[in-house]
């Protein structure tokens, strides 16, 4: 009985030591870092696809890569961006944060956790190995548009639908766990409405991956089918239907984009009333926001298929509907803004991101309210003006935030400070090469350039040749965050247990770093 | 531990949505033919051979475009015999599309229809349609393929012109895995 006891403690002492540690470990700090690592490194990959579609519309005319490649690159960007890089990023801040921060001593079921990290490096690296294949990877666009991903798709269609299957398990496992998790681990007196915005808004995001990934994994086992055993979904000759597919693809899709900032709006929640040393005004009325906009995300999906001839009717309601989303989403903004009205605020790196984060998502918020437009959304439609819109609230918005949450949170994963200096360095010269990248694209789009063409007419010249240079500058920023993040691993100002003045939440009453075993007896909340 | 079964409920909940949502998606298939049909949307026409009668409206002419489009890398010649009617609403006309094999090997195409404006095409009622079946062509031979429709008097008032359109694909491909598979 004694040596059963014995062998318990033993084993839970800290993590095992060499390589088998991050292959069999279930800690969900292990796990979280895991994840992070990895978007990390995805994020590089991806970079460098956006900066070889940069570096070809430098100039008008075709110099440095064939079209066919171009359209790969166009197409891994935005697959890799999307799947490899904004989603692990926030699974692994939720695997981190989320047992801390409702007093639970690891995630609900720690091994399937392990299960869902370990599928993605498979998933992206077939995904990736289908650029080398006999007819090249991916080059159907990141939406992969019937008929093109089927009846017009490279050999290497088939490595893709599997890639996005393993990606699908690993991120339905990943939110069924988040949500067993929330509901069954939380410290006593945590009631739903004391939960810390991010778990909230996790748990949002958690039932939206639950719903959507299925549909998803639907659609692509669709295109498998008629690709592989001879059925019609989407081929008119056999009395399928083309349409069909963007039909099924946006039901996933518009979610999708609310997956993907979501979690920011939980994280930037968090900020900015520790660096206004407030608390977060109107918490409830976050909470029912976030739930409207999820709610609002399934019934507004056509509004990316304004011009392929839906009625009249469904353009209208889609119109009102996609309109409706700025209703919930301006009560947020209006509520980070008053929790920043007489504050006694400070600039430290993660509030500069978490502000930039408000204003920038907040024009790319108005450039979708245009979109949102039924009958002016025929002139955007696929031009540089969507791919401004998108950009502007991905990258300020979702990875903003991720970059936010990093410095907020990363003195309490590492027990260092990060260089502060080093740190603004990094955001200003990241909010000048985002804005320089994407900010002439809204005008080239409006003049009438389609996107996904790696050639253009020489009125659209100077814009794009801005937009390079803006892009390259924003790419080069990011090797600065790396340094960042390896310094402070390494060493550096020791953090207090509470590394910010106004931090509020359990997270802050571990010491920093965290121990590797955390709220083994659960905290009382009041 | 009772914690412990909790989770375990919730992941068992948490895979069953999943599973449903992964039919959910599979149902959109179905559902998305349903509500076109019943809402009238999307310019199908229907399927099967049109039965019924409708009251001739002499009151007004609508006129009847006829288009075609050959489909990815179908070979044949394909065009209408006449390429705009004006028709009465409520009686019956009679067309045809004329079809060419211009190549050596023996093909089998589908037509498939679309109509504009896309409201409209439940008002377009098919007697007789060369697009119920398939179209086998031997190897350089001709056809001429009948069409038999009548516009119903019910079309609103504010269609005063129809866009039919048939689009051809080769299905040869098809139909001969399908035989073999037999």
């Amino acid at each position: 009985m004694s040596a059963v006891i014995d062998n318990h403690t033993h084993d839970h002492h800290g993590p095992k030591k060499g390589f088998m540690r991050w292959i069999l470990t279930t800690n969900h700090k292990d796990i979280g870092a895991m994840y992070l690592w990895f978007s990390f490194a995805m994020f590089f990959v991806g970079g460098a696809f956006a900066l070889v579609i940069r570096s070809e519309l430098f100039q008008p005319g075709l110099q440095m890569v064939e079209p066919e490649f171009f359209n790969q690159m166009t197409t891994m960007h935005g697959l890799i961006m999307v799947f490899g890089a904004v989603m692990p990023a926030f699974v692994g801040l939720a695997n981190w944060l989320i047992p801390v921060m409702i007093g639970a001593p690891d995630m609900a079921l720690p091994r399937l956790n392990n299960w869902s990290f370990w599928l993605l490096p498979f998933s992206f690296a077939i995904l990736l190995s289908s650029l080398f294949m006999e007819g090249g990877g991916a080059n159907y666009g990141w939406t992969f548009y019937a008929p093109l991903s089927t009846t017009y798709a490279p050999p290497s269609v088939t490595f893709f639908i599997f890639a996005m299957h393993l990606m699908g398990v690993s991120s339905i496992m990943g939110s069924i766990n988040i949500i067993a998790t929330i509901f069954n681990m939380r410290a006593p007196g945590m009631t739903l409405m004391k939960m810390p915005m991010f778990v909230w808004s996790w748990l949002i995001t958690s039932y939206l991956l639950v719903a959507v990934i299925p549909v998803l994994a639907g659609v692509i086992t669709m295109m498998l089918m008629d690709i592989n055993f001879g059925t019609s979904f989407f081929d008119a000759a056999g009395g399928g239907d083309p349409v069909l597919f963007q039909h099924v693809f946006w039901f996933f899709g518009h979610p999708e984009v609310y997956i993907m900032i979501l979690p920011a709006f939980g994280i930037v929640s968090h900020i900015i009333p520790a660096f206004a040393r407030k608390t977060l005004f109107g918490y409830s009325s976050m909470v029912y926001a976030t739930s409207s906009i999820a709610f609002l995300s399934f019934i507004v999906w056509a509004h990316h298929m304004f011009t392929v001839g839906i009625p009249l009717v469904g353009e209208l309601f889609f119109m009102y509907a996609t309109m409706l989303i700025a209703v919930p989403t301006g009560v947020k903004v209006f509520n980070w803004v008053t929790t920043m009205f007489r504050g006694s605020m400070t600039f430290e790196t993660p509030m500069l991101f978490a502000i930039a984060f408000v204003v920038l998502f907040t024009i790319g918020g108005f450039s979708g309210l245009m979109l949102a437009v039924a009958p002016a959304d025929f002139q955007y439609h696929d031009t540089y003006f969507v791919v401004a819109h998108f950009h502007y609230v991905l990258v300020p918005g979702a990875i903003f935030a991720i970059f936010a949450a990093m410095y907020y949170w990363l003195p309490k994963m590492t027990g260092n400070m990060y260089p502060e200096w080093l740190g603004k360095l990094h955001f200003w010269l990241s909010f000048v090469g985002m804005n320089l990248t994407f900010f002439p694209m809204h005008f080239i789009g409006l003049a009438g350039m389609p996107r996904r063409i790696p050639d253009y007419n020489m009125q659209f010249a100077d814009f794009n040749m801005v937009a390079s240079v803006g892009a390259f500058a924003f790419g080069i920023t990011q090797l600065i965050f790396l340094a960042v993040v390896v310094i402070t691993i390494r060493g550096g100002k020791k953090a207090e247990a509470k590394s910010w003045e106004g931090a509020d939440g359990l997270e802050w009453s571990l010491p920093s770093p965290a121990p590797y075993h955390s709220f083994s007896t659960p905290p009382e909340v009041k | 531990m009772s914690n412990e079964a909790n989770i375990q409920r919730t992941l068992r909940r948490g895979l069953v949505v999943g599973v449903l949502m992964f039919g959910f998606g599979f149902a959109l298939v179905p559902l998305y033919d349903i509500i076109c049909e019943v809402a009238g949307i999307n310019g199908k026409t229907s399927t099967t051979a049109y039965q019924g009668a409708s009251v001739v409206d002499e009151s007004r002419e609508v006129r009847v475009i006829f288009m075609s489009v050959n489909g990815g890398s179908m070979p044949w010649r394909f065009r209408p015999e006449t390429t705009e009617m004006t028709v009465t609403p409520g009686k019956v006309y009679e067309t045809a599309y004329l079809a060419e094999n211009m190549t050596s090997r023996d093909l089998v195409a589908q037509a498939v229809p679309s109509v504009s404006p896309g409201y409209a095409a439940v008002h377009m009622n098919k007697i007789e349609c060369f697009c119920f079946e398939q179209q086998p062509l031997a190897g350089g031979e001709d056809t001429r393929m009948p069409l038999r429709f009548m516009v119903d008097a019910d079309l609103p008032d504010s269609v005063r012109a129809i866009t039919l359109n048939y689009t051809l694909f080769d299905i040869t491909d098809k139909v001969v895995g399908e035989t073999a598979a037999r």
